[in-house]
């Protein structure tokens, strides 16, 4: 029981460390290339980002994007708008500002603004209360 | 205040909930369709002095399977690819060969069919980046003028072929002289 434990550790461990090394000329290009990894979204993974993914797919796409960065030097919006045309706004963990993501970005203030016209109507209704007494 | 409103706020997020359960989070809507079909310059399976490139076909409705040997649902398609081909001689079917072995996927076109009119290699996945393709295997339907109309992400199942596919096709005028 406890060697079952033991090995699926290990096993598991191992699954998660195979991310590949890139040469990269400037620090510049390095960080661009981490950044974009990062914040974009892996198309055949539910909820992982490249970095993150073991998927062949993902390991193509960072070899793809590691040549644009390095050979082609395009920048970090150069690469998201490559990744869009392909794969849509669905590789974008950060939704654009546009008509469609509006409700989107404004839920949040939404919902505080509901909260607090709920919480005042609250306090109203229990100071009219304690005045009754 | 209203004592029907948490319920109501219930419900509204019930609905809510539901419809999200109902779709598919591995659908990933293409942004290619109603767009120019991407270019590739990609050599032949059977020939690799020969070279496809999409600009070739223009002026033909074209469609294109994404498929390698390697991927057990394209056995079961490649049935329904057959039957297409066969009642639709003229229509002129490319397969993209994609992430393979050239000698695996020989093989594999001999023993369960081979439809296709033109068979293009893309051994490090390059055109299958550009064209958006994210799982084997991909069908996109091309138009006359180079667009892709449609693309089915999975298996051509013969429910799609005759709902999706026929209609598309025969309302672009595939099989028609260019």
């Amino acid at each position: 029981m406890k060697l079952w434990l033991v090995f699926f550790l290990v096993w598991s461990a191992s699954s998660f460390a195979s991310i590949e090394t890139y040469p990269f000329v400037t620090s510049q290009q390095e960080a661009t290339y981490t950044e974009l990894v990062n914040e974009l979204r892996c198309v055949v993974c539910q909820n992982q980002n490249l970095s993150d993914s073991n998927a062949k797919l993902a390991k193509d796409l960072r070899t793809q994007i590691h040549q644009l960065v390095v050979t082609e030097h395009a920048d970090k919006q150069t690469v998201i708008d490559y990744m869009v045309v392909r794969y849509g706004e669905f590789v974008l963990y950060k939704p654009p500002f546009a008509l469609n993501t509006l409700l989107l970005w404004f839920a949040p203030l939404l919902f505080l603004g509901f909260g607090i016209v709920v919480a005042i109507r609250m306090m109203r209704h229990v100071t009219d209360g304690n005045e009754t007494i | 205040m209203n004592a029907r409103l948490p319920l109501i706020i219930f419900a509204a997020l019930v609905v809510l909930l539901g419809i999200g359960l109902t779709l598919n989070p591995k659908t990933v809507p293409s942004p290619l369709v109603g767009k120019p079909a991407p270019n590739f310059d990609l050599p032949d399976l059977m020939n690799n002095e020969t070279m496809h490139n999409p600009a070739d076909w223009q002026g033909k409705v074209w469609m294109l399977t994404v498929w390698a040997s390697w991927c057990s649902t394209c056995v079961q398609e490649q049935a329904v690819l057959n039957q297409l081909k066969h009642d639709m001689p003229q229509l002129w079917l490319v397969g993209l060969n994609y992430k393979d072995d050239d000698a695996e996927a020989q093989a594999w076109l001999k023993r369960y069919g081979n439809p296709y009119t033109v068979v293009a290699v893309d051994t490090l996945g390059k055109a299958g980046i550009d064209w958006g393709v994210y799982g084997v295997p991909e069908t996109f339907i091309i138009d006359k003028t180079g667009k892709i109309r449609h693309k089915i992400t999975g298996a051509l199942t013969r429910p799609i072929l005759a709902k999706e596919v026929l209609p598309l096709l025969q309302q672009l005028g595939a099989g028609d002289a260019p």
